[in-house]
């Protein structure tokens, strides 16, 4: 390997690294604002600048410039020094003194290295320029004038997120950043913009003006608006949660999360259950916790076993379905089901529902098979993955189901599922390319597994990953999908599944943990809400057990590739309202039926102990499915296979309580409405 | 210079003519498949040639017939300030070079004629007819001061024969572009001054050389030390 000297230090790297990085790995810091490890180089800040050896007697931007062999770098010279604060000193030139009004100040890559490498005063007594401000859609605050036009926003917008929207326009001192003629940007990243401005010219518009990040409490836990399980970092004032950024982990997400992870937050204050309800002559009232408690365990216990039953929503932690299930087990029903949806994956091995090739596996997939998915929505962030890995090259993208766009090209093979048996069979075109592939994922979405064909178009995909040796990948919406999967949350024998627990005259007692996103209008059993916001379940529940959000509770979720992530409470439930488990051992107490745990962590020792996948935290396995054993041979239907998330923005009792996803949603609608009309 | 922006008022639409669309074709047909957007700004100025400036509209029948995001197509047209983005003078767009040497030679009287007879530069004037910019170097600094109206460079002016020709764009004769003084190319004013002698090309004055200049010393000696 190449040895370079930072410094007078002798350091290894690695060819084609920039003199920047190189700098790094000796352990300089370099400021910077332009260059970002994730996008593309542009070397217009000029803040990196550093003094290289041989090379001309000159500072040099070391982000674009290439190491080389026996380079001697220096990061500390007096010309070094004069630079940096010759550089800052024109950033400052037009850059507004408005620090105590701006959103950025204290967390400002400009402020910090203002401090760390500027000079103490200007030399500039002319007017600063200033400029208009500029409309991003109802997620991006724009204070332009504070601009520095390091154009990270176009350069992740443009590469990451595959949506070219936002721009530099005009030139010299004049150049604005804009979106095209002020529209919304339409990208599920945008808000990713915010996190990589280096100023306050992109700042958080919900947020704006809310609070100073050092007043606020950082929690880092995991996300469960998708079933990605993304690192963010909630930030928290007193009982409120006021914003989301991402954390890294380069396994997941990187350093992106979606919008909805992001803006969903204020859905968090909004709707939100704080006491027990009763419902009395058709309305429902207010109640005390042991009056709930003894309407439920009278409900559950004057019914018989088989007509009682569980439904578990999409947004629960691997802790509450365990003490479900284990209630409802103790009470001899086996009428348990985490399907909303209907899905037809949950027998047989693991690996059968596990997105098997891994999120960080998609750098190495060759050719992509898509049934009924539309990643963009169902996961923006892995689909920012796969872009890339299109974008680097040689990735062919094949499509079954709903077209739409994914920010990179792909097939389209069919829209129904008689393209699958039709490919299995086929000798040419696709299945030509998906012959010669290394290493080919198949990548099924919810929506493809769920319809009343579900069964067939998973056998129907299983035997085309067969017939070409690809990795099985289940593209899960919900983050408690695979935990409950995992646990076996599904009609025990003889059990009913969630469809026909929601039939009429089905049961006597219907228990939604959190399950807002099935149809309950046929139901005629005393319905039973534990959840945290009045959303479609609460509406229809007879009884409602207030419960806690996902930030409010410390809690296990799995994500699509099987990998065991543990959320942390940063704030309180609201009001009366409990942790979920907490609900769940009191109401078994009341039965009479106690379950045998006391505490969070023994209620874990129990889960680890009867199902061990849930103890490997943070590791994800990396399995091949039995393909032979996944689905049921059948008619496959001709309904085309469409994505299970119809509109991006409120796909959860959170996101659908929040005024931001709300104001997202009905922009994203806008277009569709007009060309219906 | 100041901030460009796109019109106020814009048509309804733009639609590149018959004689246009060959053109614009011709120019991605130079270019590799793929990197159809490397016509940008041929297509842009087609544009301006067909409309006389760039409208909004025909920003994005641009980045529709080359495959491209709209954004990138708007940073070029705001970028390059020979493309108007607004209207211009029916019968004249006139870009008076302002810069130094033309300065001095008097395009300060050029301007004021502009903006007396005009109006506000960058805008159209009161009849509609003409637009007066004041721009940087067109590059023909020894015949300054010069302008260009329309296509074409009209040099050595004086203000009283820049009326004139501005009178002749809006009579609709305009004259033959060029150096009102009759100059020859960018040679001095009046004709050559130097390398008049006759002698010079007669070859009278040519002498037999007799060493190449800086040739290496004849010396033997010294000779075999350089080749060593």
């Amino acid at each position: 390997m190449p040895k370079a000297k930072v410094n007078g230090v002798e350091v290894e790297f690695e060819p084609g690294m920039t003199v920047l990085q190189v700098a790094e790995l000796a352990g300089e810091e370099i400021p910077r604002f332009c260059y970002h490890e994730r996008l593309s180089i542009a070397g217009n800040c000029r803040m990196c600048l550093v003094e290289v050896k041989p090379g001309p007697p000159k500072p040099q931007a070391s982000c674009a410039l290439p190491a080389a062999d026996n380079q001697e770098i220096f990061t500390n010279t007096p010309m070094v020094k004069k630079a940096r604060e010759g550089v800052m000193e024109f950033l400052l030139i037009n850059h507004p003194l408005d620090c105590p009004i701006c959103d950025q100040g204290g967390e400002c890559d400009l402020q910090d290295q203002a401090v760390g490498y500027g000079r103490d005063g200007s030399r500039f007594a002319l007017n600063k320029r200033a400029v208009e401000e500029k409309a991003m859609g109802p997620l991006i605050n724009t204070v332009m004038t504070r601009c520095i036009q390091c154009t990270r926003c176009v350069r992740f917008i443009t590469e990451v997120a595959g949506v070219a929207e936002i721009g530099l326009i005009s030139r010299g001192e004049d150049v604005e950043i804009t979106t095209y003629l002020g529209s919304a940007v339409t990208s599920e990243l945008s808000g990713n913009v915010i996190d990589l401005c280096p100023v306050g010219a992109l700042t958080s518009k919900p947020y704006a003006f809310n609070a100073r990040p050092w007043e606020l409490k950082k929690t880092e836990t995991v996300d469960v608006m998708d079933a990605m399980g993304a690192a963010i970092r909630v930030d928290s004032r007193g009982p409120a949660v006021l914003r989301v950024l991402p954390r890294v982990n380069e396994d997941v997400n990187e350093e992106w999360i979606s919008d909805k992870t992001r803006f969903a937050v204020d859905g968090l204050s909004r709707q939100r259950l704080d006491s027990p309800f009763i419902r009395e002559n058709g309305r429902l009232r207010p109640a005390t916790w042991a009056e709930a408690l003894s309407v439920a365990s009278a409900r559950l216990s004057s019914a018989k076993p088989e007509r009682i039953g569980a439904i578990a929503g999409d947004l629960q932690d691997a802790e509450s379905l365990k003490a479900t299930l284990d209630l409802f087990r103790t009470l001899g029903s086996a009428n348990t089901d985490c399907r909303q949806d209907g899905m037809a994956l949950g027998a047989g091995p693991r690996e059968s529902w596990l997105f098997n090739a891994g999120i960080s596996g998609l750098e190495d997939i060759d050719v992509l098979l898509l049934v009924g998915t539309n990643p963009r929505f169902e996961a923006p962030v892995l689909n920012a993955r796969l872009r890339r890995r299109w974008l680097s090259g040689d990735l062919q993208v094949g499509m079954v189901g709903s077209a739409a766009d994914l920010t990179y090209d792909f097939d389209h093979l069919g829209e129904t599922a008689s393209a699958l048996t039709a490919l299995a069979k086929a000798r040419s075109g696709f299945a030509k390319v998906l012959k010669g592939a290394k290493a080919p994922a198949l990548v099924i979405g919810a929506g493809a597994l769920s319809g009343p064909h579900g069964a067939a178009v998973a056998h129907a995909a299983a035997q085309v990953a067969k017939a070409f040796g690809m990795s099985w990948n289940v593209l899960h919406t919900a983050a408690s999908r695979v935990g409950g999967l995992d646990m076996g949350f599904l009609p025990g024998e003889g059990g009913l599944d969630a469809r026909a627990m929601t039939a009429k005259g089905a049961l006597d007692v219907l228990f939604l943990l959190g399950a807002d996103e099935i149809d309950l209008s046929a139901s005629d059993a005393f319905r039973i809400y534990l959840g945290s916001h009045g959303d479609a379940g609460a509406h229809a529940a007879d009884l409602i057990l207030p419960a806690a959000a996902y930030t409010e509770k410390d809690g296990l979720y799995v994500n699509l590739e099987g990998r065991v992530q543990m959320g942390q409470r940063a704030v309180f439930p609201k009001g009366e309202a409990r942790e979920d488990w907490t609900i769940l051992r009191a109401l078994s107490e009341h039965l009479g039926k106690t379950l045998p745990y006391d505490s969070l962590d023994q209620l874990r020792s129990r889960l680890f102990a009867d199902h061990p996948s849930f103890g490997q935290i943070d590791w994800a396995p990396r399995g091949q499915a039995d393909l032979s054993a996944i689905g049921v041979a059948g008619e496959v239907g001709d309904a085309p296979l469409s994505s299970g998330v119809k509109a991006f923005h409120l796909t959860n009792p959170v996101a659908r309580a929040s005024v931001t996803m709300a104001e997202c949603a009905a922009l994203a609608a806008g277009p569709a409405k007009l060309a219906a009309e | 210079m100041s901030v460009r922006r796109l019109a106020a008022n814009q048509p309804d639409s733009f639609a590149f003519s018959a004689e246009s669309l060959k053109q614009v074709k011709a120019w991605i047909a130079r270019f590799p498949e793929g990197r159809q957007q490397s016509a940008v700004i041929p297509a842009l100025w087609l544009v301006q040639k067909q409309q006389g400036w760039v409208s909004e509209p025909a920003i994005r029948v641009v980045a529709e017939t080359l495959g491209m995001p709209v954004i990138r197509v708007y940073e070029v047209a705001t970028f390059y300030t020979m493309f108007m983005l607004e209207p211009v003078g029916s019968h004249a767009l006139v870009q008076v070079c302002g810069t130094t040497p033309c300065m001095l030679r008097g395009a300060n009287d050029l301007k004021a004629v502009c903006q007396r007879r005009f109006g506000d530069r960058d805008h159209l004037s009161a009849d509609g007819k003409v637009t007066w910019q004041e721009v940087e170097c067109l590059g023909a600094c020894s015949n300054a001061p010069m302008a260009a109206i329309n296509d074409y460079y009209y040099e050595d002016l004086t203000p009283g024969i820049f009326e004139q020709i501005l009178d002749e764009f809006i009579a609709g004769k305009p004259r033959a572009p060029g150096s009102v003084i009759g100059r020859q190319g960018s040679a001095p004013e009046g004709g050559s001054a130097v390398l008049q002698d006759a002698s010079l090309f007669d070859g009278t004055a040519a002498k037999a050389l007799k060493a190449l200049p800086n040739a290496e010393p004849k010396t033997p000696g010294k000779a075999k030390e350089a080749a060593q």
